[in-house]
């Protein structure tokens, strides 16, 4: 169909047309890509970035040492926080407020339930954090923990983890715990032992040489091998995934090693590690003999165990820095004596 | 439309016989396929001509070899997944068949801790060498120079470096890089962190150069003799012996731009050359890694090339939590 004839144009407009061609479309792409570019221009001056950014600088400039987040993200608080509130100090009845805490509404009433024991043992393991860990959890000030830090209302906290070696089948050493992506290797393919390795065996963190020449052959005699660095490096994935930060919130990348380099949160960490290493082999692994067999690991019947994200879900600090244990004075200090049923 | 076939950059494919090529000695078509087809969609990219193919016993050899390596890596992939094959498609960019672990050093191996690494890399090594043979062997026969087979043999030293001289030199097979396809970058990342950044290596430093430097001589020589076709510079080697219009203007274009201009022969040395000591280069300073340096930043530094950056470190230096997450 002639475009002319439809639109009952004259005929003088067709032939002059036919007579006169001309590239329209060079023309019409530039102008039209140049006037997009202007229109997204003005938008974007008129109704801001969508996807704006914020970012916390962690070292000296020119050497990519920030933390950055979406404004959007930054704009919503931890939903926790408001549930917490909700639950109040119950006029100090602590029992009611540990029932409240850990979603076990009759906890403490039953003294030979298993969570009248399991609960007993937690009460002196937050005592002892309080206590004894302060380094670490009031690094920032005054915040404390109670069982709702890592509980937040469930009678099973989320993020706790159970070993899944080996991860493949028909394998030994190094072949038999990486390569495969799991919950613990972060998705990765890289050692998916990392936490039970240095946060339940406590073995030592170590990846470098810290002279530029040193003798020895790697994964021998305490001198770190390719694997161990790959091992720290799921551990670190780890880190940064439950504070929802990366490697330049505590270290300077381009120097891993330096301890003349890093941050005053890679020492809250170190402080952090040793503290979860306490947890788990004082506290927790004993506490796991009490529970029913259908709390324990699916695939090894290991106790489930508390690592980073166990308390922090994501955040820098556990429910963004709120003062949780004020009003509790029972779970400041393991003198303390709670008065259960 | 003839008038379109201005050169041999274009979309017309122009097709007479297929060319068979020269039997010198009546006997050099003996190692040959004997058939040639014609591919439109092969004309779109290059020749559109198909085979004929001069495998040769090395190449049998090579491609038997090669085929036995991947099937010994596929089948102990299957295996680590209980031979599901979902599974196996499911977890394929991360299965990995592994080297042996630290405590074997150099000796050999249990089958399931790096035993059939072992074995898989004496396959892999064979065939690359056998690929490498024929590589000579081709060239000799046409009488030509060996540069592909060096410049093929660049990328060996590289490969035989990572897998061979440099674990031997180590004292374990442990050393050696996995087959599989995140494993091998996992451990290209924790072979740099473990050795102290290898960025500060100065052979990866020049690595780098010759390999970006690969990429931008490639993309000045290709739009050069794009520009010039129209003038006959796409046949390079007529314009080699016989100068003519296409080559001055792209002399003159380079002269004029930067003062200074390749050949028509020198930019191929230029380029074969910057490809050719991306793994030479590469290749000294990943054997230097553990062996003669164990932490490149602090060696940097020993030997001022790297800054030290004393400036404050930690986000208290700069603002708050509280306002970073709004709270004030």
């Amino acid at each position: 169909m002639n475009l002319e004839k439809l639109m009952n144009f004259p005929k003088w407009f067709g032939d002059w047309n036919k007579n006169n061609p001309t590239d329209i479309y060079g023309p019409v792409i530039v102008m039209g890509g140049l006037g997009g570019a202007v229109l997204v221009v003005i938008a974007l001056f008129s109704f801001g970035q969508p996807f704006a950014t914020d970012s916390l600088q962690t070292g000296p400039r020119g050497i990519g040492m920030s933390v950055p987040e979406f404004k959007s993200d930054l704009a919503k608080p931890d939903p926790t926080i408001a549930e917490l509130d909700a639950i109040g100090n119950l006029d100090g009845d602590l029992i009611a407020a540990m029932q409240a805490w850990t979603g076990i509404p009759n906890l403490f009433e039953d003294p030979d339930s298993y969570q009248y024991a399991v609960g007993s043992m937690m009460i002196s393991m937050t005592q002892n954090i309080n206590e004894n860990w302060a380094g670490h959890v009031n690094a920032n000030g005054e915040v404390g923990v109670t069982c709702y830090t890592c509980h937040r209302g469930q009678p099973v906290p989320s993020e706790i983890w159970f070993s899944l070696m080996p991860v493949t089948e028909r394998t030994a050493g190094w072949s038999a715990n990486q390569n495969r992506a799991t919950s613990l290797s972060q998705s990765t393919s890289l050692p998916s032992d990392a936490l039970e390795s240095y946060l339940l065996d406590s073995q030592t963190i170590g990846v470098h040489d810290l002279e530029s020449r040193a003798a020895g052959i790697p994964g021998q005699d305490g001198h770190p091998g390719i694997q161990n660095a790959e091992r720290t490096f799921s551990l670190m994935n780890y880190f940064a995934n439950s504070l929802d930060v990366n490697c330049v919130f505590c270290h300077n990348s381009r120097a891993f090693y330096d301890a003349g380099q890093v941050t005053p949160q890679w020492a809250t960490a170190s402080l952090g590690i040793l503290m979860v290493q306490e947890l788990n082999n004082d506290y927790i692994v004993p506490a796991g003999g009490l529970l029913p067999e259908n709390r324990l690991g699916p695939r090894n019947g290991d106790e489930p165990k508390v690592a980073c994200a166990t308390c922090h879900k994501g955040y820098q600090q556990p429910l963004q820095g709120t003062n949780v244990i004020g009003d509790w004075p029972q779970l400041q200090s393991t003198e303390e004596v709670v008065d259960l049923p | 439309m003839i008038t379109e076939y201005q050169n041999i950059f274009n979309q017309l494919q122009v097709r007479g016989p297929a060319e068979m090529g020269t039997d010198d000695y009546g006997t050099l078509t003996e190692d040959r396929t004997k058939s040639a087809t014609f591919s439109s969609l092969f004309g779109w990219f290059a020749n559109a001509q198909l085979g004929p193919i001069n495998l040769g016993m090395a190449g049998v050899v090579s491609l038997a070899s090669g085929l036995i390596w991947l099937n010994i890596v596929g089948f102990n992939m299957l295996a680590q997944v209980g031979w599901s094959i979902p599974e196996f498609i499911r977890q394929l960019f991360w299965l990995a068949l592994e080297p042996p672990s630290p405590e074997y050093g150099l000796s050999i191996p249990p089958l399931n801790d790096g035993g059939w690494y072992i074995i898989a890399s004496f396959f892999l090594l064979f065939s690359v060498m056998a690929w490498w043979y024929r590589a000579y062997q081709l060239a000799a026969e046409q009488k030509m120079g060996k540069h592909v087979f060096w410049a093929f043999g660049s990328a060996i030293w590289l490969f035989l470096v990572l897998g061979l001289f440099r674990p031997v030199l180590m004292g374990a097979w442990s050393e050696a890089v996995p087959y599989g396809i995140f494993p091998h970058l996992d451990w290209t990342t924790a072979f740099s962190i473990r050795y102290g950044n290898l960025y500060y290596n100065p052979f990866h430093c020049l690595s780098i150069v010759f390999l970006y430097g690969s990429c931008l001589l490639f993309a000045m020589h290709g739009g050069t003799i794009l520009a010039v076709t129209r003038y006959g510079g796409d046949r390079e080697l007529e314009q080699i012996v016989d100068r003519g219009t296409a080559t001055e203007r792209a002399a003159l274009f380079w002269r004029w731009t930067m003062g200074f201009n390749a050949t028509m022969e020198g930019i191929h040395r230029w380029a074969w050359w910057f490809a050719v000591l991306t793994p030479i280069t590469g290749g000294i300073g990943i054997l230097l890694t553990g062996t003669v340096v164990d932490n490149w930043f602090i060696w940097a530094q020993e030997h001022y090339f790297a800054p030290t950056y004393d400036g404050e470190y930690g986000y208290e230096a700069y603002r708050t939590y509280e306002d970073f997450i709004g709270k004030e």
